[in-house]
């Protein structure tokens, strides 16, 4: 297979963009690709203070990398979960987004869950008894409160996640699954700040997970190549590899899946306009921070009943 | 005579003479949710595989439940 621009051998194939390319343009075509959905999606501008959600992994750290290739502001945002399941799992993952701050000179925010609130992510599941015995559930309360705190205390204009289409779609597909239609009212490439909640954007909504891997691989990007222990098995995963087998009859499928949801969405055709659905009213009396229900946010109730557990 | 691919530390042989994409479905593994490195490039499902190869299989997929 050749490359479209060059006639090379191409090292990435996209058969739902009938696109091959070489190495060389697949790095020029990806980073143009994300400049173009920044702008589509009015996500952020030149002069905006972009926090960057970092994990270590391909996603994330290849965000980074693409937005500072792209020459915007973005700092990097490190939540350290306390994950260690006998590979040490959140040092490793520390350890190579440090790695990666460093050999381009980025700045990079770390924040320790157990050094700030006492206790690791699993710890905390543990004594909170959520999640049936895994610490994902809590995890994600976790992350989206920290990261939320972090770019509010530290005055970004806006925080970016490197979710990929997969992702998306895989939301999509089990909030479609349940039709869970505030959630799919919530889901998008931007969520507008509101309410003390920051704006939070996806630039890479619209690259399959193969290609944010291709684009790691390629420029060079040492990432955590082990997955989280806790995510074997997960039903994100498990809808992934149902849309995968879709993908593989029906090139296209997991990208019109999205973009068909997203105009929908935007035409008002899908359940009521955005503007009417309910938004979060009340604000958690502890951190100030918005949520949906009246007292402490979920994150804080975790907190309160780990310190005054016996 | 055959072609070794290597997917998260295990082993799979299959025959020379077929494409990548012809392998990976004799294996069970969905091209989708790989991408092949072979004498450390990448390459792609029409890609011949010959005898001796030694293909590694780097896994896509990642995520959790939040």
């Amino acid at each position: 297979m050749k490359c479209r621009t060059c006639g090379a051998k191409a090292a990435v194939n996209m058969r739902q963009h009938k696109l091959a390319l070489c190495k060389e343009h697949f790095l020029d075509w990806l980073p143009n690709q994300t400049a173009r959905f920044i702008k589509k999606y009015r996500m952020f501008g030149p002069d905006e203070k972009i926090l960057v959600a970092v994990s270590g992994g391909k996603d994330s750290l290849s965000l980074w990398d693409i937005l500072h290739r792209l020459g915007y502001n973005a700092d990097g945002l490190y939540l350290g979960l306390g994950i260690d399941e006998g590979i040490a799992y959140s040092n490793e993952s520390r350890r190579l987004t440090e790695q990666f701050a460093r050999q381009h000179k980025l700045k990079l925010h770390i924040v320790d869950i157990q050094a700030e609130y006492g206790h690791s992510i699993p710890v905390l599941a543990a004594l909170t008894h959520r999640g049936q015995n895994r610490p994902c559930s809590v995890c994600g309360v976790a992350k989206r409160h920290e990261m939320n705190r972090i770019a509010r205390d530290l005055g970004y204009d806006v925080l970016a996640t490197g979710h990929n289409l997969d992702d998306e779609a895989a939301v999509l597909f089990g909030n479609t699954l349940s039709w869970q239609a505030d959630f799919l009212l919530r889901q998008g490439p931007v969520l507008p700040e509101h309410d003390g909640l920051a704006r939070k954007v996806k630039p890479l909504c619209r690259f399959y997970e193969k290609e944010m891997a291709a684009y790691a691989l390629l420029r060079g990007i040492e990432y955590m190549y082990e997955e989280c222990p806790f995510s074997t098995g997960s039903t994100s995963i498990y809808y992934k590899e149902l849309l995968n087998r879709l993908e593989a009859d029906r090139p296209g499928a997991k990208l019109a899946f999205y973009l068909k949801f997203l105009e929908a969405r935007a035409s008002g055709q899908l359940f009521i306009q955005p503007e009417d659905a309910p938004q979060a009213m009340y604000h958690c009396p502890s951190c100030g921070q918005p949520t949906q229900y009246e007292g402490k946010c979920s994150f804080c109730r975790i907190i309160e009943k780990v310190q005054t557990e016996p | 005579m055959t072609v070794k691919l290597v997917l998260r530390g295990k082993e799979y042989e299959v025959k020379p003479g077929m494409t990548l994409l012809d392998s990976l479905k004799k294996i069970n593994v969905l091209s989708e949710s790989v991408i092949a490195v072979r004498d450390g490039e990448m390459i792609l499902d029409d890609e011949i595989l010959q005898d001796g190869d030694v293909v590694k299989l780097v896994a896509v997929i990642s995520g959790g439940a939040s």
